[in-house]
């Protein structure tokens, strides 16, 4: 082919649907004579539920049904376990997960209670208000320390401990490692609760044909076929007779990953009772109790090294917040204890941690997923050590990198996708190196920031690595079909929640049909039109879908290439596929179309050599050994009002590894984004639960999300070390952008305050928090 | 996020929309910009069994000078007076004011006697009427007064007015001789409430010293805090950086009781009420020695 597609900064398809208005949301699915959903919700975090009274609700005007968990009866289940715990050796593990509604008992405020089916959105929610719980209320489990004190009230009353998990995971000695140091630093860490807070919230709609014996339920989800296996089962009904759309989705950031809602399964389970189609949308203040979110945890972590910077080892025992139930298992933690080892060669390292159940909503992956609070921990750990030793935090990064010739390297623990924590290939230096260039750091240690401090100005900058695992299994499949209008259509079950499938997908199939990736029409999401696949999660769709498209489409090549040399009476190798034309090499008198060639692939009369397939199609899957390893570096200069406490970020730039690039705009978008979450997760947003676990903040006027006056122009640049994982050679890049962004803050604002030996300990902060952190400080510094 | 049911009223004149909040009494409310009342009413925090709809009604849409200096119709949308030359000139500190209300898109619809008539101690509006000694002009089927400012706001949200009675108008005097104004406030986002705010104007006599000032915070009390003792303080002081540092000190350590909520405590909100207060002060004097004599 003469025209690359693959590795190029295509606009993307689907922006001219999205930006004009005309893709569709699961709220734009109408249907004749649809009823709407409101649930009703505890407006206490702990408490026994005596009774539920729903009589005068029910016989309000409008009202076709109000369901409690008694009414469910047979369907009342606990949700699945969806993420098993992995094989490692010291682990201990309760499992406790969602149920439709509550039974005896509300573990965390927001929890749906009852579930009104109306004629409206209106009608639904003023019956809300007819509805009596009886409650005896609880003490709540707030505090993750508390929650494991003796005496501490019990979520799960049965489990007899506020326990979800233990594990302990260690490589090489660290008791040996700590009695060799020239230098052990002991540190607490704090990373509190944040949520996603997608512009989309969550919502779905449902519909049962009696006539077809067919559910169809359009779900704000980025895991559309196991919906479906789930809602088939719990249901009754075959995989046949349901079908998911996960139709355009306004962010998912992991979150939408999470199932099954108790939502999902009670919407489906009313359209078939009721033999109707019916709504529900989540509203923002349901969105910051219902939707899961993420981030808790507490550090006690220690670190060994030499004199000259080199680290023996690292010690680290934290607390995971899970909320009331875990359904995703120990993603989270697991992630947290692998990350922290960074591109680091930590010849030592004992990880232990406890997940606890509070009485908060449930905790399960959202970008990053675990990896900040790894993250945060190590480069706080260098920063401190650093300065303790005199070496600038470039430098000490640099001296305990894994140099490149050590790739494949192992860190002999098991990661999040039950492999062994082994990175397939990374180089780190070079990446460092051009951070440091492209923020000027020399020039602006030299210079600038003792020039602007002697004006009185409070300036720091920072520089922090990350590595981010990606691309992890178990599979994804594709379709690849030429149509026999010329153009080609894709399949697959990955689902797609914004990231920009249907441009980056279609390059990696155009680039081996030879057609234009406009020409290329991408479907994910939707069950009836591809049956297999996982999800869209842990920045895997690029590596594992992506490769599966590759596999496809490399197939469909062949297939063109073997019928076009029998039609044009050519060598196979003669061939070139040129803008959907297949046709002898520099020779385009002698071509056919594509479209002619699918044609010509499912003749409708006559006879074919046993054994033929129809068409110029193929399905392929792939599932790489284990996750592919991405890495990168952020740095910094920050400015500090030093009257206000304000914030302002003048440089910021992004050196980013993520294997080879399938389309350079979209990796920005993800990196852009990644960036401003991550800000938000550093300096704005942050849940606020009271003593009693209510939320205090549960509205986008007190959660503060960054705006685009608080992002800076990102400048960035990318280091190509490609994964030997997979034929594409590509590593995810979907969560890289947010995850080392609180560390950085800390270090810049140490850096800005190091007169006064300020030391960040916790994310998020804030105006407020930096005033009381800059107070301590100078108190601290005065004694 | 729905609101509960009521009825709508769209009146086209003040004495029909007055006719409407007597009938109701305190079951009704007006409804003006929306801004600050359809989320409540979504969150279902107010459940009003009417709202008398304002936007009808041409006669609350207007800015014009008058006897009271400048007079906004409560209708008046708050990027209007952003916008207007004459609000500007008439008004500078109210002008100054006004882009650090919400957003852009908020103003479009916001309208000044909204967002006086909350009372919001957020609010930028309440604190600039007090400092410019502005009066507000409420009527009701059976009565008409001009409330001044001071006399409007008489706790966390809540003013002077009675059931039945509408803000019709707003009146700010024109600017003094040697005076100066300055506006500031500190919001931990561009376009949210502020954390702390202040208003100052500072009026000098015909030696340079002090002759009136006043220094208003918001979001620092239930409602705008008027820093009379800092601004009394002043009064026949030399406009010296020591003495303006001095009133901010006074206002942010004794007449201001704020409490903290999630994003600023106490202690961080004296002690940015200390540094905007100095901020104000020092900028509304140097406009006082611009301005002409007169
Ligand atoms: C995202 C966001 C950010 C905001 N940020 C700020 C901010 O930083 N600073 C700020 O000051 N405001 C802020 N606001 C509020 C905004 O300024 C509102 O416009 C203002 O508070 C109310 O004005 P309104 O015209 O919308 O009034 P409405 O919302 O219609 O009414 C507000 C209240 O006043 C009553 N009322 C209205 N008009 C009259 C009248 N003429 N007489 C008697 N009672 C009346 C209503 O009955 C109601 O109780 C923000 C709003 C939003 C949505």
């Amino acid at each position: 082919m003469t025209t690359r597609q693959f590795g190029q900064p295509l606009k993307r398809n689907e922006d001219p649907r999205l930006l004009t208005g005309h893709a569709l949301f699961t709220d734009d699915v109408q249907l004749p004579g649809m009823l709407h959903v409101a649930f009703w919700r505890s407006d206490l975090a702990h408490a026994f539920i005596r009774s539920v009274d729903v009589e005068s609700a029910r016989k309000r005007p409008g009202i076709v049904a109000v369901y409690t968990a008694e009414d469910l009866g047979e369907f009342w289940q606990p949700g699945p376990l969806l993420v098993p715990p992995p094989p490692v050796e010291q682990l201990e593990f309760h499992q406790r997960t969602q149920v439709p509604l509550a039974k005896g008992k509300v573990r965390h405020a927001g929890e749906a209670v009852a579930m009104v089916v109306a004629e409206s959105r209106y009608l639904a929610e003023d019956a809300l208000d007819d509805v009596y719980v009886d409650y005896e209320p609880l003490e709540a489990v707030v505090d993750l320390e508390a929650a494991l004190a003796a005496g501490a009230p019990l979520v799960h009353e049965d489990l007899g401990t506020n326990v979800s998990a233990r594990v302990t995971q260690t490589k090489g000695d660290w008791a040996a490692a700590e009695s060799e140091a020239d230098l052990v630093l002991r540190r607490r860490y704090h990373y509190d609760r944040g949520t996603a807070a997608a512009m989309e919230n969550r919502g779905i709609a449902a519909s049962w044909d009696e006539r077809a014996q067919r559910l169809t339920v359009w779900d704000t989800t980025q895991a559309p076929i196991a919906i479906r296996n789930g809602l088939a089962a719990m249901l009754g009904l075959s995989e046949h007779q349901v079908r998911v759309i996960a139709p355009f989705i306004g962010g998912g950031f992991g979150p939408k990953i999470m199932m099954f809602y108790p939502e999902e399964v009670l919407l489906a389970w009313a359209a078939v009772q009721l033999n109707c189609s019916l709504k529900w949308i989540e509203d923002r203040e349901e969105n910051f109790y219902a939707t899961t979110q993420e981030r808790g945890q507490i550090h006690d972590a220690a670190i060994a090294l030499k004199r000259d910077g080199t680290v023996l080892g690292v010690k680290d025992r934290f607390l995971h917040d899970a909320g009331a139930y875990a359904p995703y298992g120990l993603t989270v933690p697991i992630n947290s204890q692998c990350t922290l080892l960074g591109p680091y060669v930590v010849p030592s390292y004992r990880s232990e941690f406890t997940s606890v159940f509070t009485n908060k909503p449930i905790v399960t992956p959202y970008r990053g997923a675990g990896r900040q609070h790894g993250v945060f921990v190590m480069e706080r750990l260098l920063d401190a050590a650093a300065r303790r030793l005199s070496l600038d935090p470039a430098e000490i990064r640099r001296r305990n990198f894994i140099p490149p010739e050590e790739f494949p390297y192992s860190n002999e623990i098991i990661y999040q996708d039950f492999a062994p924590l082994v990175y397939d290939s990374g180089n780190y230096e070079p990446a460092l190196d051009r951070a440091l260039e492209l923020i000027d750091y020399e020039r602006f240690k030299q210079e600038e920031q003792p020039r602007r401090e002697a004006a009185g100005e409070r300036v720091g900058i920072a520089v922090v690595n990350y590595i981010e695992g990606t691309g992890i299994g178990p599979y994804e499949g594709a379709r690849v079909t030429v149509e026999a209008s010329g153009k080609v259509s894709v399949a697959t079950g990955v689902g797609t929640q914004g990231q920009g499938h249907y441009t980056s997908f279609a390059q990696v199939v155009a680039e081996q049909i030879g057609v234009d990736v406009p020409d290329v029409h991408v479907v994910t999401g939707d069950t009836d039109l591809f049956y297999w696949g996982a999800g869209t999660f842990a920045s895997r769709g690029a590596v594992v879908a992506g490769n599966a498209m590759h596999a496809a489409a490399t197939k469909v090549r062949r297939k063109i290439l073997k019928l076009a040399g029998e039609k044009l009476e050519a060598a196979e190798e003669d061939l070139e596929l040129i803008e959907g034309r297949v046709q002898v090499k520099g020779v385009p008198q002698t071509s056919i179309s594509l479209g002619a060639l699918a044609a010509e692939a499912n003749p409708m009369r006559g006879a074919v050599q046993p054994g033929t397939e129809p068409g110029l199609e193929a399905t392929e899957y792939f599932g790489p050994e284990r996750g592919a390893t991405a890495s990168g570096v952020h740095a910094m200069i920050l400015r500090v009002d030093k009257d206000t406490f304000l914030l302002e970020i003048e440089r910021y730039v992004v050196v980013h590894d993520c294997g080879t690039v399938i389309n350079p705009l979209i990796l920005e978008g993800q990196i852009q984004g990644g960036v401003a979450q991550g800000i938000g997760n550093a300096f704005y947003e942050q849940l606020h639960f009271d003593e009693n676990g209510a939320l205090r903040n549960a509205s986008l006027m007190d959660y503060l999300l960054p705006t685009a006056s608080d992002i800076p122009n990102i400048v960035s640049d990318h280091v190509e070390t490609p994964s030997p994982l997979n034929p594409l050679g590509v590593k995810g890049a979907g969560e890289a952008g947010a995850i080392p962004v609180g560390a950085l803050f800390a270090q810049a604002l140490d850096d800005a305050y190091r007169d006064i030996e300020l030391e960040v300990r916790e994310i998020p902060l804030s105006p407020n928090r930096l005033f009381e952190l800059v107070g301590e400080a100078l108190t601290r510094e005065r004694a | 996020m729905k609101p509960a049911a009521f009825d709508y009223h769209a009146p086209r004149t003040l004495e029909e929309a007055l006719d409407l909040l007597a009938a109701y009494g305190e079951d009704a409310k007006p409804l003006a910009g929306g801004q600050s009342l359809v989320p409540t009413m979504n969150f279902r925090l107010a459940q009003p069994e009417a709202l008398v709809d304002l936007n009808e009604i041409d006669g609350l849409f207007f800015i014009r000078e008058g006897e009271r200096g400048l007079h906004c119709g409560a209708m008046t949308r708050q990027r209007a007076v952003e916008r207007s030359g004459m609000a500007r000139k008439a008004a500078p500190l109210l002008h100054e004011a006004m882009p650090h209300i919400a957003h852009a898109q908020i103003r479009n619809r916001g309208t000044i006697g909204g967002s006086l008539a909350h009372a919001d101690p957020a609010a930028e509006l309440p604190a600039v009427a007090i400092a410019l000694d502005a009066s507000m002009y409420v009527r009701s089927v059976t009565d008409a007064r001009w409330v001044p400012a001071r006399d409007f706001y008489v706790g966390l949200f809540a003013t002077a007015m009675e059931p039945g009675e509408l803000l019709v108008e707003v009146a700010f005097p024109q600017p003094r001789p040697r005076s100066g104004w300055a506006f500031e406030e500190v919001a931990r986002q561009h376009g949210n409430y502020a954390m702390c705010g202040a208003a100052a104007v500072v009026e000098l006599s015909e030696e340079g010293a002090i002759k009136k000032a006043r220094l208003v915070f918001l979001s620092v009390g239930e409602g705008p805090v008027a820093a009379d003792q800092a601004a009394a303080m002043l009064v026949g002081e030399r406009p010296t950086a020591t003495a303006l540092r001095a009133a901010a000190e006074e206002a942010a350590t004794k007449e201001i009781d704020p409490v903290g909520d999630i994003h600023a405590g106490p202690a961080y909100r004296r002690h940015l009420a200390r540094v905007i207060g100095e901020r104000v002060l020092t900028r509304a004097t140097a406009r006082a020695n611009e301005a002409p004599l007169l």
